[in-house]
């Protein structure tokens, strides 16, 4: 069996990782999918977390929002409507969004208005939680 | 006749002139290629997104049981009595017919569409001042409003074509779809210039909702290039070194279209039919993208021929100028040396 699987990164802007991977982290709707090579055919909904891979030793970690995975036994790809380098992570912007969107929950009236809040805490979460693991 | 130091003034003042207009020329050039690269960028997503929803209407099971129909609030089609009629204009102007077209081809569309309520959203700054000149700016209308059928401008984003990101479409589609979903506009139209290259440009009006067919972009109506626009964009881009046919995509293009749809048995970790319907919205986020991404495409490859155009009637005009100064110099000698030797005669 193969020892390495392609795994693509895409957003809607652009193509952000090509490379080949020993082993990766996404972070699956119903909970984090962990992908060796050979894995079997899967399709999921991905939801806000960090997405990581491991390469030629080297672990990778991405903070991403919403998207959706293929994963095939070589051949992994996620399509994530936004994702950023752990290092690129801009730490304030996503402390100020968490406490903006902790205010709405708070004013929020209808269903809707609250599944909004929750999903961008959750995103704003996942970039503080990835930007701190990365530091640690 | 004008005397030489009058001319020589005006060929300074024209050759300003051209060397102004020869730098917007090259600048819309290298922006255009930047523009095309990042619509070139923007595709793989794109296609995988749209090959992913087609494998899924495929699948049994996203059909209700019931009727065999696909439900989702987005495929809903109601009766068009509320339009929403995006506009998608430049900021900026010195693009030639650009900004006008589009807009005469969204007065058109509002022609078609009277006696219906229509909603315009209007981006960019250009589009947004003529439309606020000709209608009302009004709040979005409720379902159950009782204000009477108009033309409103109800929305409006200006200055934010220079950096296009993805988060401005997908805010943009996300209000759109609550609309929708609530049933305060039956349909959805965006106006805009499209372009897939220097050559291969059309105006369109698509119906973005209800989605019609998933990987066809329902088009309303499209307006070609005429022969002369062509030709005038190619001289233009040959000149500034753009290229005239897009980047050849087939590769890329094959690999995306099998996303999602490779023949074997997929582990789905959630119902096909959840996934379609946390998918769908995304569609039109996406679609609503590439059309401002093409759309600034097409604004810099219109100015690049504008400017174009320009440089070479400025260097026309230059070239006449010289003329008329050097018959104007040489009348002055002759009329000298006549007068020199009549007066010599005279003596």
């Amino acid at each position: 069996m193969a020892e390495t699987f392609q795994l693509e990164i895409v957003t809607p802007e652009k193509l952000v990782v090509r490379d080949s991977a020993e082993e990766a982290q996404i972070p699956g709707r119903n909970g984090y999918l962990g992908v060796l090579p050979g894995h079997a055919p899967l399709i999921t909904e991905l939801g806000a977390g960090e997405i990581s891979y491991r390469s030629g030793g080297q672990l990778h970690r991405f903070a991403m929002a919403w998207g959706f995975a293929e994963v095939l036994p070589d051949h992994v790809t996620v399509l994530a409507e936004t994702v950023e380098r752990a290092d690129e992570i801009d730490l304030a912007r996503a402390q100020r969004s968490l406490a903006e969107a902790e205010e709405s929950l708070k004013s929020a009236r209808t269903e809707e208005d609250v599944s909004e809040a929750a999903g961008k805490i959750e995103r704003a979460q996942a970039r503080l939680d990835v930007s701190q693991r990365q530091q640690s | 006749m004008a005397n030489v130091l009058d001319i020589r003034r005006r060929i300074r003042s024209v050759t300003n002139t051209r060397q102004i207009t020869r730098a917007m020329k090259m600048v819309s050039a290298a922006r255009l290629r930047r523009a095309q690269e990042r619509a070139l960028a923007a595709r793989p997503y794109a296609q995988m997104l749209t090959s992913v929803l087609k494998s899924l209407v495929s699948r049994a099971e996203i059909y209700d049981p019931a009727s065999g129909e696909l439900l989702h609030p987005l495929l809903v089609r109601r009766p068009e009595q509320n339009v929403l009629l995006v506009v998608i204009t430049g900021d900026k102007g010195l693009a030639g017919a650009f900004n006008a077209n589009i807009l005469k081809a969204a007065m058109r569309f509002l022609e078609a569409k009277s006696g219906k309520n229509v909603e315009i959203e209007a981006i960019g700054r250009k589009g947004r001042d003529f439309l606020r000149r000709r209608f009302k700016t009004a709040d979005p209308r409720g379902a159950d409003s009782t204000a009477p059928v108009a033309t409103t401008l109800v929305g409006e984003q200006v200055g934010v074509l220079n950096r296009i990101e993805y988060p401005l479409a997908s805010e943009l589609a996300e209000r759109i779809i609550r609309r929708y979903t609530h049933a305060e506009i039956d349909a959805v139209y965006l106006v805009f210039n499209e372009f897939k290259s220097v050559i291969a440009q059309r105006l369109v009006v698509e119906q973005l909702l209800p989605v019609e067919q998933i990987g066809a972009p329902a088009i309303a109506e499209a307006t070609e290039m005429r022969l002369e626009e062509k030709k005038r964009a190619i001289e233009a881009a040959r000149g500034a070194g753009v290229a005239l046919r897009p980047a050849d995509t087939r590769e890329a293009d094959a690999r995306a279209a099998a996303f999602a749809a490779a023949p074997v048995d997929y582990i789905y970790e959630q119902p096909p039919a959840v996934l379609f319907r946390a998918l769908l919205p995304k569609y039109l986020s996406i679609q609503i993208f590439h059309a401002l991404l093409e759309s600034v495409a097409a604004e810099h490859a219109a100015r690049m021929t504008a400017m174009e155009s320009a440089t070479n009637n400025a260097s026309e005009m230059i070239d006449a100028l010289t003329l008329a100064m050097n018959r104007a110099r040489q009348a002055k000698i002759t009329k000298e040396i006549i007068e020199i030797v009549s007066g010599a005669a005279a003596l």
